[in-house]
């Protein structure tokens, strides 16, 4: 049953996904600016400081967790929307407990980013990356999955607590974009000042995007297994803490 | 006769203002029964708290025989709800609301298209049912949500004013939808209402809230007749004032009026 509602979940944020042409393009297009724009710009210097190394292979499990990260947060934010429109109260009157609707929305969130994450990871083919090694393939999925979770249960913790959209913007310019520019995702953490380092050694993302581009580009700098210790043990904390705060939420 | 709700002491306070005081009421199973008040007296606070969206601050609730706080899902199975604003997805088709609807309530999969069906055909929609919800009327929306409310066979039916804004045409298929659905599927009905005539019309038992107390109920005779009045708007006036009420979620507008009153 579990896995019923689930499906519904998801699918209805497919369908608003698939139905909004603007949000579709949007977040793929956004990505795929930062690859184009980012792999030629950055590239050629990259290559130079990094004695031959290609900054497409570095840049791609970056711009795969921009896809994610962001389709995930936003599907875990919809619940404002829902707020907004009236459509939460025919969620928290339905049968099921808080906790089921926690578990239900972040899967679906999670689901729907991760489908955006493997086609952004099959166009950046089009870039010229190539998967270092395709039996590690399976472990980058799970980090992708990982960083999903994650960045799903995150957008609906703090939906959990938001009234309406304002503060939407404040989310996204000061907690979701500092998340992505500190995560290591565009260029390599090192040389930084003490500050930014040691920002962004707490930021979650640099674990999930460290540990993913150990998968498919076959570099980081923790170790995979650090990284999925580190992602998934966060997962975890973030959806408990989003349980708790879903568990008070009224309409 | 046999109680499907039983209400006691139930309270709810938001911050240090009070917007259901104490009330205690019980709804027969089988009847229809009529939740009036002014703007602002609690009653959709009240269904929020009836229905598990809102917390009480304190108080008991049973619907079906089920505690309504501590066995939620089982007291969610046997109530089916309209609230007072949308609560549809728009951008979604009425049939998609529907087959969510049937999804959650756990409706067995080989019964969801007909018991569908079956619903929109209760309120004239079943040509419609490919629509977007955000193309249908307001009396659409409206019929679709008590059809989409109607798919799980609830035992007890709450609506909250459920024919605010609507043409007479509208309002008057609605009404006689819901009596339909009283007579023929036995349901117990729990209505909110602005119009006094059609709660005369339709309730078979009234309670009239105001500032968050229950004030008067019994049948509409047993109100008349105590308040010497020959309709239940007469009635009503008589027990609530004449003053105008705010239509805002202002809580201190509320009191301000309240000041007011007891002023004069
Ligand atoms: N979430 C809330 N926070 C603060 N005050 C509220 C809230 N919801 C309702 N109220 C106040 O409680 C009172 C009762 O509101 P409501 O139950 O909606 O009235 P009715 O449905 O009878 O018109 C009103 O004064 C309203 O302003
Ligand atoms: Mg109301």
């Amino acid at each position: 049953m579990m896995i019923e509602i689930i499906y519904i979940l998801c699918l209805r944020q497919l369908k608003h996904y698939w139905r909004s042409k603007a949000r579709l393009i949007g977040s793929l297009g956004q990505p795929l600016l930062f690859m184009i724009a980012f792999g030629f710009g950055f590239g050629p210097m990259y290559t130079r400081a990094n004695g031959g190394a290609n900054y497409i292979n570095f840049l791609t499990p970056g711009i795969v967790t921009m896809a994610i990260l962001f389709t995930a947060v936003f599907s875990g934010l919809e619940i404002i929307w829902d707020r907004q429109f009236g459509f939460l109260k025919e969620i928290l009157v339905a049968p099921i407990s808080r906790t089921e609707i926690m578990i239900g929305k972040t899967f679906g969130g999670a689901i729907i980013a991760m489908i955006q994450g493997l086609i952004m990871l099959s166009m950046t083919y089009l870039f010229g990356f190539r998967i270092s090694n395709l039996g590690s393939l399976w472990m980058g999925l799970i980090f992708m999955f990982l960083i999903a979770i994650f960045f799903s249960g995150l957008g609906l913790t703090i939906a959990s607590k938001m009234e309406d959209m304002q503060g939407f913007q404040m989310i996204l310019n000061f907690l979701i974009m500092p998340i992505f520019f500190l995560s290591g995702a565009l260029f390599p953490l090192q040389n930084l000042p003490y500050a930014i380092y040691l920002i962004s050694r707490i930021d979650p993302l640099t674990y999930g995007v460290d540990g993913l581009r150990g998968s498919i580009a076959g570099v980081s700098t923790f170790g995979i297994y650090n990284d999925l210790v580190a992602i998934s043990s966060l997962s975890v904390l973030i959806c408990a803490i989003g349980t708790v705060l879903f568990l008070k939420i009224e309409a | 006769m046999q109680n499907i709700l039983v209400v006691q002491s139930l309270t709810k306070k938001f911050d240090n203002f009070t917007a259901v005081n104490d009330i205690s009421f019980n709804v027969e199973k089988g009847s229809i029964f009529a939740f009036l008040g002014p703007n602002g007296a609690g009653k959709s606070t009240t269904i929020k708290m009836l229905t598990t969206v809102l917390k009480p601050t304190s108080g008991e609730i049973s619907i079906n025989g089920f505690d309504v706080l501590k066995e939620q899902n089982k007291a969610r199975e046997s109530f089916g709800i309209v609230f007072q604003d949308n609560s549809l997805d728009e951008d979604l088709t009425a049939y998609e609301n529907m087959v969510y609807h049937a999804v959650v309530y756990k409706v067995p999969k080989t019964e969801r298209a007909e018991r569908i069906q079956k619903a929109l055909a209760i309120v004239g929609l079943c040509d419609r049912w490919s629509d977007y919800v955000k193309k249908y009327s307001g009396g659409m929306k409206r019929r679709l949500e008590i059809a989409r409310s109607l798919v799980h066979y609830p035992k007890i039916i709450f609506l909250d004013e459920p024919t605010v804004g609507l043409d007479p045409q509208t309002r008057n298929a609605i009404w006689s939808h819901i009596r339909k659905l009283n007579e023929e599927q036995k349901i117990t009905v729990f209505l909110t209402t602005h119009y006094m005539e059609e709660a005369e019309a339709i309730a078979n038992n009234v309670a009239i809230i105001d500032h968050g107390k229950i004030i008067e109920s019994g049948t509409v005779e047993e109100i008349k007749k105590r308040t010497k009045t020959e309709l239940l708007e007469e009635a009503f006036l008589k027990l609530t004032g004449r003053d105008i009420r705010d239509d805002d979620n202002g809580a201190n507008k509320q009191k301000m009026m309240r000041g007011l009153g007891r002023m004069r």
